[in-house]
C-alpha cells in the first residue's frame, strides 16, 4: 500500500490535542510575523534502516544494565544502586591506601576473597536489582508490548539475564580493579599481581552470573517487587548462614572433607571453595579447609548446572506470557 | 489501493477447553477497519495470531503480505500493537518509554529520538512527556500507549480497545486521533471494541465476530447507508391534541412511510417521528403537511441509520438459520447494542 501523499499541512493538529497546540497551529501566512514560530511539518514518514531481532535484543541489555543503575529511571531510583555502589568500593579504597601508606609487601586481602567477604552488600545490590530488571515489567505488564516487537521470549531472557550478570560484574569488578591499581600504586609485583588480578575477574564473573541467575529466577517467580527481594535476601543467606553453622559443628569433629562437601549447599559458600581452590583466594571455611580435586569438580559443575537450570527456568516462565 | 492487508483464510484456535476462532475467513483492507465483538469473542486470540504469537490450530493468515507463521519477526517489526490493558511502568518519563519501545522495533538511536519527539506531539503529548508516567491521567497513558505503537512508523496498527477507560470528551479525542492515524499518517488501522457507536464514526469497514465466528464484515456506508430517515418532532394544538399522530396519519396519506413514536428503530421515542426520506420532495411534503396541519415544527433533522439497528434485522438470521446450536448466540450483541447507543 502508498502512504497517502503528505501534503503540507497547516493543522492536522485541529480538534485532538489541547492548548498547546495553539503554539503549532500557525494561520497561513503567519509564519512572516517573526522568527519564533513553530513551523507544523505534518506526519513525517521513517524510510531509514529497520535493524531488526538482534538489535532489538542489543537495546534491551543495554536499557535493562542502564536500569540496574537507575539510568533512565527516576531520581528514587538511583539512590539505592549508587549508594550500595559507594559501599562497595570504599573499603577497597581505604585497603588500598592502608597498603600504599604502609607500604606493605602485600595487600591486606587477596582480589577474589574482597569479593566473598564483600557478599552482604553485592546480596543486597542483587535482591534490589533483580526485581527491578523483571518484576516491573511482569507487573506493570510491559513484557506483552516486548513481545509484540521484533525479539522472541528466548531474546528477552537472554537480554535480561546478560544484562543482569554485567550489571553485576561491574559492581563486584569494579573494586577489584580498585584493587588492583592500588597494588600498582603501592608497586607490588606487576607478574604476581596481575595473574592474582586476572582470576579475581573470573571470580567476579562466576559470581555475577550464577547471582543473576538466582536473582532473577526468584524474581521472576512474582511480579510484586517486595516479594521478590524478600525471596533473592532468603535464598542467598539462609542457606548460607546454615551451611556455615554445619560447616562449624562438623570441622571441630575434624571431619575435614565434610565441611568442603557442605559446602555445596549454599551459592555462597559454592563460590567461595571455588575461588579459594582454583581461583588463588582464601576461604572462610572452617580451619581453612582446602578443597579435594574431586570437590573441586564437584563444585564447578554444580554452578554449570544452577546456571543452566534458573536460564531453563527462566525461558520456561515467558513460556506463557505473551500478551 | 485495493491491497489487502489482513487476509484471513478459515482461521481456527482451539485451545482445550474452547474454541476461540472458528473458520474465520476475512480479509482486510487498507483504511480504518472496525473489529467488533463482545468480550470473548475471539478479538484478542486473533490479534495474538496475527502479531505471530500463537500458532493457528487451522487455516492461516498473511499480514501486510507475511505469513504469520514463518514470518513473526518481519510482521512484528512493520506493524505497530497498543494492548488494551495498561502498559507503562510508572518511573520512566514517556519521552524514554517511547524511545526505548522505537529501539525496541529496530530502529537506531538518532531515528528513535526524532520519532519519539515527533510522535508525541502529534498524539498530543508536550511538556509533561518528560514527567515520569506514574502521575499522569488515563487519557494521557493512552496516548502515549498510542504513541509507542505508532513510532516506528509501522503500516498497519492494531489498537485494541483505545477508548477504554476514557470520559466522552476523551473518548472523542482518542476517535479523531485514530482516523488521523489513517487520514494524516497514511497508516491503516484495525480497531477493535465492543462499541458500536463509536467505530460507526471512525471506521470505513465494520468486521463483527461472535463466537470466534464471522458474523458480518461490509463498510460502514453499507451498513449505514440505506434511506436516510428524517427525525421530526412537532408541537400539539387544540385541533390536533396529538400533534405526531396527526402527522403521521397525514403523512402516510401523503404516500410517505412514517413511523409511530416508539417504535422499534426510533431513538429517542417520545415525540419524534421517523419519516423515511425516499428523495428530496420527502423534506417539502413534511413541511406542506405540518402548515397544513398547523402544527409548530420543532425540529426536522436528517438522521443515517446506525450499525446496531443493522443487527436488530440481522440477530433473528444468525440465531434461527446460521446456528440452531446455539440459540443465545445473538445476545452478547444485544448488549453492545445498548452500549452503542450509549455513545451514539
Amino acid at each position: 500500500m502508498s502512504p497517502e501523499p503528505q501534503a503540507p499541512r497547516s493543522a492536522p493538529e485541529s480538534g485532538t490535542a489541547p492548548g498547546p497546540s495553539a503554539l503549532t497551529k500557525q494561520a497561513p501566512g503567519a509564519g512572516a510575523r517573526g522568527e519564533n514560530v513553530i513551523h507544523n511539518i505534518g506526519y513525517r514518514n521513517y524510510d531509514g534502516p529497520r535493524l531488526g531481532r538482534s538489535y532489538a535484543r542489543a537495546s534491551l541489555f543495554e536499557q535493562s544494565l542502564r536500569g540496574a543503575y537507575g539510568l533512565g529511571r527516576s531520581a528514587k531510583s538511583k539512590v539505592l544502586p549508587m549508594i550500595l555502589f559507594a559501599v562497595m568500593c570504599v573499603p577497597a579504597a581505604i585497603v588500598v591506601a592502608v597498603t600504599v601508606f604502609t607500604k606493605a609487601k602485600e595487600m591486606p586481602v587477596e582480589y577474589s576473597s574482597y569479593v566473598i567477604q564483600m557478599q552482604p552488600v553485592i546480596g543486597i545490590y542483587i535482591a534490589a536489582m533483580a526485581p527491578q530488571a523483571v518484576s516491573l515489567d511482569l507487573r506493570f505488564r510491559v513484557v506483552p508490548l516486548y513481545f509484540s516487537r521484533p525479539i522472541r521470549r528466548g531474546d528477552y531472557v537472554a537480554a535480561k539475564y546478560a544484562a543482569l550478570s554485567a550489571a553485576i560484574f561491574v559492581f563486584t569488578a569494579t573494586s577489584v580493579v580498585i584493587l588492583y591499581v592500588g597494588a600498582l600504586l603501592a608497586k607490588l609485583d606487576f607478574g604476581d599481581q596481575t595473574k592474582d588480578f586476572a582470576l579475581g575477574l573470573v571470580c567476579c564473573l562466576v559470581f555475577s552470573v550464577l547471582h543473576a541467575g538466582i536473582g532473577l529466577a526468584a524474581a521472576a517467580a512474582t511480579p510484586r517487587r517486595g516479594f521478590g527481594v524478600a525471596a533473592i535476601i532468603a535464598v542467598l543467606t539462609i542457606p548460607y548462614m546454615l551451611i556455615s553453622a554445619l560447616q562449624a559443628i562438623v570441622s571441630t569433629q575434624g571431619e575435614t572433607s565434610a565441611v568442603g562437601w557442605l559446602g555445596l549447599g549454599s551459592p555462597g559458600s559454592l563460590i567461595d571453595g571455588l575461588q579459594s581452590k582454583l581461583l588463588g583466594g582464601r576461604n572462610a571455611f572452617p580451619l581453612g579447609v582446602e578443597l579435594t580435586n574431586a570437590q573441586a569438580s564437584a563444585y564447578v559443575a554444580l554452578i554449570a548446572l544452577l546456571i543452566a537450570g534458573t536460564y531453563a527456568l527462566l525461558l520456561r516462565r515467558y513460556r506463557k506470557a505473551g500478551l | 489501493m485495493r491491497v489487502t492487508v489482513i487476509a484471513i483464510e478459515s482461521l481456527t484456535k482451539r485451545y482445550p477447553r474452547v474454541t476461540a476462532l472458528d473458520r474465520l475467513t476475512v480479509g482486510i483492507t487498507p483504511g480504518v477497519t472496525g473489529l467488533v465483538g463482545a468480550n470473548g469473542a475471539g478479538k484478542s486470540t486473533l490479534i495474538k495470531i496475527l502479531l505471530g504469537l500463537a500458532p493457528a490450530t487451522e487455516g492461516g493468515a498473511t499480514v501486510l503480505g507475511l505469513d504469520v507463521a514463518r514470518e513473526g519477526s518481519a510482521i512484528r517489526e512493520r506493524v505497530g500493537y497498543m494492548p488494551e490493558h495498561d502498559c507503562l511502568p510508572p518511573d520512566v518519563s514517556a519521552t524514554e518509554f517511547v524511545v526505548h519501545m522505537a529501539r525496541m522495533s529496530g530502529l537506531p538511536t538518532t531515528s528513535a529520538r526524532e520519532r519519539t519527539a515527533d510522535t508525541l506531539r502529534h498524539v498530543g503529548l508536550y511538556e509533561e512527556r518528560y514527567r515520569p508516567m506514574g502521575g499522569y491521567s488515563t487519557g494521557m497513558k493512552q496516548r502515549v500507549k498510542l504513541a509507542q505503537a505508532l513510532v516506528h512508523d509501522p503500516q498497519l496498527v492494531l489498537l485494541d480497545e483505545p477508548t477504554n477507560g476514557l470520559d466522552p470528551v476523551g473518548r472523542d479525542e482518542m476517535l479523531a486521533l485514530i482516523r488521523r492515524v489513517h487520514t494524516d499518517f497514511g497508516i491503516s488501522v484495525l480497531v477493535t471494541s465492543h462499541l458500536l457507536g463509536e467505530l460507526e464514526r471512525t471506521c470505513d469497514h465494520v468486521v463483527v465476530i461472535d463466537g470466534g465466528k464471522l458474523l458480518r464484515a461490509s463498510s460502514t456506508a453499507d451498513f449505514t447507508k440505506s434511506t436516510p430517515s428524517l427525525a421530526v418532532e412537532v408541537t400539539d394544538t387544540d385541533t390536533h391534541p396529538d400533534g405526531t399522530e396527526a402527522l403521521r396519519a397525514a403523512l402516510v396519506a401523503a404516500g410517505l412511510s412514517a413511523q409511530a413514536p416508539g417504535a422499534a428503530g426510533a431513538p429517542g421515542a417520545g415525540h419524534l417521528l421517523m419519516v423515511d426520506a425516499t428523495d428530496e420532495s420527502a423534506y417539502d411534503t413534511v413541511r406542506d403537511t405540518v402548515t397544513e396541519l398547523g402544527l409548530g415544527l420543532v425540529r426536522m433533522e436528517q438522521r443515517r441509520h446506525r450499525i446496531s439497528e443493522v443487527f436488530d434485522s440481522q440477530q433473528p438470521l444468525t440465531a434461527s438459520g446460521a446456528e440452531p446450536a446455539r440459540p443465545d448466540a445473538a445476545r452478547p450483541l444485544q448488549t453492545q447494542k445498548g452500549g452503542g447507543g450509549d455513545v451514539a
